[in-house]
């Protein structure tokens, strides 16, 4: 994992302090809300519908037991016992006091953490493939370039006051565990000729307009990768739409110029980045690459496994799977239990999860944009031990991937911006469909809520989405369906009028069962939808 | 009727204007009728209350409630965690 060097720590340090004093003097009257807002938001610090609100960053997904243990911390001391995971692989806190924000960024930075990078129109947190170092098809661990680029990123000047927000993801395999086209720029590691480099997709995202990023350059060799990024920035910082909100994105300008222009523009500012000399010396990048070194595995572990708990053997085959290093496994934690609230963990949750890192998993656990944790280095013969432990705490759900591991942002239970709520929503579907059977038999089927059109729950790239609409003060829900946000992405379509909370349930019910009926051997839900089209499953909902 | 709303600078919780201060109960609130543009500069400007604005609201039998509802649940707390909430009687959705 990457450690704080002197200045990281200085400049987190530094930035602890000039918050403590903004704060103070927004609460000593010396300035207006309108002043501290934006000084506020460039440290996290929103006000939502019920308080302030700190979102705190985990850079690429990735945390030590310490560090976890201190989101455990802060949900104790300063929230009122719990925390949600975002789709972003952040976490955020729902109660947080004034008065309380600038010690909880100290108690952060204690830890080498923060909440830079969490709000405003600057390059965003970066986040990543949540198997990262551990999974078998990856041509190299995505997070020393996702390390580099938040160095890169944090108080760049240039990007500080972008037209919009920006959101960086890079992944290292075929197989796209972070939706890495619905990103204003998605990075693929790939291999030429026995060298790693990155391939760019630029002008992804969801909210009202969603795009999936087209492929804008097919290599960009590691050591200008800088280089290369700063100009794809540079061009949208220039002619990106400050003129209105909603067009001010990204994939806006990709989409208006067309990929083609775009690109010769990236490349003619690229060719002009690189005489400015400003890449990293490789001696920098070594520098990173090292803290990202495999961890010690131990050799000679025994590959089988004890299935004669039926409950832990569901779990076995719904939420581990497979690692690169024979003896060990990835280890999935739902935050989805029936009835729950997806991303939800309470501060005991929270330091039980920082306790088992430590203990079995070489002391890293990961954030998935999905709102689950992963533990990455497990060995097998730990897994049911560790199982128990989860299982015991409320954290032994089985059922990745499955239609009740659904994502669902915060909506209107607690975002100032919702049209409707989210999380009621999410916890019927997980009522109607508790039957572990049930789940097991319908397979792969991502759905996705959002309480509005921002789309912070992915519901674009669900293969089925919900999407929150205000109808005349009432709360209404449109279905979609047909998105992905795997390397097979896709935007989903509407199916037509919306439904009421219930009438959602009933309509989703629809959409499964006419999967059931009509798949054919081996088709997941999406492949089924694929081939049939809307019109059946509209007759089925509508008919 | 109307009534004003918004965060308490500090803590951050949602609070109602009462005629005479502010309350973290909505049944304690009061209808601002035509000064609350004034009121709210003047409870702004000291500090009282923090990102204020006005909301539509109805009377009933067990006081005032807004009629939107986002309002409700900012005056309930979240639905999904009664718990949590502060005042956990509202009916959300109007009947
Ligand atoms: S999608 Fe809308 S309701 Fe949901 S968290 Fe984002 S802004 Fe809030």
């Amino acid at each position: 994992m990457y450690r704080y060097d002197q200045y990281d720590q200085e400049i987190v340090d530094a930035r602890v302090e000039e918050f403590r004093d903004q704060a103070r003097r927004r609460l000593a009257g010396e300035m207006t809300e309108d002043q501290f807002k934006p000084l506020r938001l460039m440290n996290g610090l929103y006000l939502q519908l019920h308080a302030y609100m700190l979102r705190v960053a985990v850079p690429y997904g990735t945390m030590s037991g310490k560090q976890m243990r201190m989101l455990g911390h802060i949900a104790r001391k300063y929230d009122k016992g719990y925390g949600h995971f975002t789709t972003r692989q952040n976490i955020q806190y729902n109660w947080i006091k004034l008065e309380d924000a600038a010690d909880i960024l100290a108690d952060l930075a204690t830890v080498e953490m923060h909440a830079i990078q969490t709000s405003g129109n600057c390059i965003r947190n970066i986040s990543s493939d949540q198997y990262a170092g551990a999974a078998a098809d990856e041509v190299a661990d995505p997070r020393p370039w996702a390390e580099l680029l938040r160095q890169w990123s944090t108080f760049h000047p240039e990007f500080t006051y972008l037209p919009r927000k920006f959101k960086i993801a890079v992944i290292a395999s075929e197989e796209d565990r972070a939706a890495m086209r619905l990103h204003d720029i998605g990075i693929e590691l790939v291999k030429r000729d026995g060298k790693v480099g990155a391939k760019f997709f630029v002008g992804g995202g969801m909210g009202r307009t969603p795009m999936i990023a087209p492929e804008i350059r097919d290599f960009v060799p590691e050591e200008e990768l800088i280089s290369y990024a700063e100009a794809c920035l540079r061009v949208y910082n220039r002619y990106g739409r400050r003129d209105n909100k909603y067009k001010a994105r990204i994939k806006i300008l990709v989409h208006e110029l067309g990929a083609d222009e775009y690109r010769r523009q990236v490349e003619e500012e690229f060719a002009h980045m690189k005489t400015l000399g400003i890449d990293p010396p490789v001696a920098e990048l070594d520098r990173i690459r090292a803290y990202f070194a495999d961890p010690a595995y131990e050799t000679g572990l025994p590959e089988a496994v004890d299935r004669s708990d039926p409950d832990f053997a569901l779990w076995l085959d719904q939420n581990v799977v497979a690692h690169k290093q024979p003896g060990y496994a990835i280890v999935n934690i739902s935050l989805k239990p029936t009835g729950g609230i997806p991303g939800d963990a309470s501060a005991e949750q929270i330091e039980l999860i920082a306790d088992l890192t430590e203990r079995y998993s070489m002391d890293e656990v990961r954030v998935t944009h999905a709102q689950n944790i992963v533990l990455p280095y497990v060995k097998k013969a730990d897994l049911y031990t560790l199982w128990q432990q989860l299982d015991e705490a409320g954290l032994g759900a089985s059922n990745l991937d499955l239609i009740t591991d659904m994502i669902a942002c915060p909506g209107l239970d607690y975002c100032s911006l919702a049209n409707a709520r989210s999380i009621p929503v999410a916890q019927k579907i997980a009522q109607r469909f508790a039957d572990p059977q049930r789940q097991r038999d319908l397979g792969e089927l991502k759905l996705k809520i959002s309480g509005c059109i921002n789309a912070c729950g992915h519901h674009h790239a669900g293969h089925i989405g919900i999407l929150g609409v205000d109808r005349k003060g009432v709360e209404n829900y449109q279905l979609l369906l047909g998105g992905s946000g795997a390397e097979d992405a896709s935007i989903g379509t509407i199916t037509g009028p919306g439904f009421g909370e219930d009438g959602i349930v009933d309509a989703i019910e629809k959409v499964t069962d006419l999967y059931v009926s009509e798949r054919q051997e081996g088709e997941r839900f999406l492949d089924t939808y694929r081939r049939l089209g809307m019109k059946p499953f509209k007759e089925a909902i509508y008919g | 009727m109307i009534l004003l709303t918004g965060n308490d600078l500090a803590s951050g919780d949602v609070i109602w204007w009462t005629g005479s201060g502010w309350s973290r109960h909505v049944g304690e609130a009061v209808d601002a009728g035509s000064e609350a543009d004034a009121i709210l500069a003047r409870e702004s400007a000291a500090r009282n209350v923090n990102a204020g604005y006005s909301v539509e609201a109805e009377a009933t039998a067990s006081g005032p409630l807004p009629l939107h509802i986002k309002e409700r649940i900012r005056a309930s707390g979240p639905t999904v965690r009664t718990d949590l909430a502060i005042n956990a009687d509202i009916p959300i959705v109007k009947a």
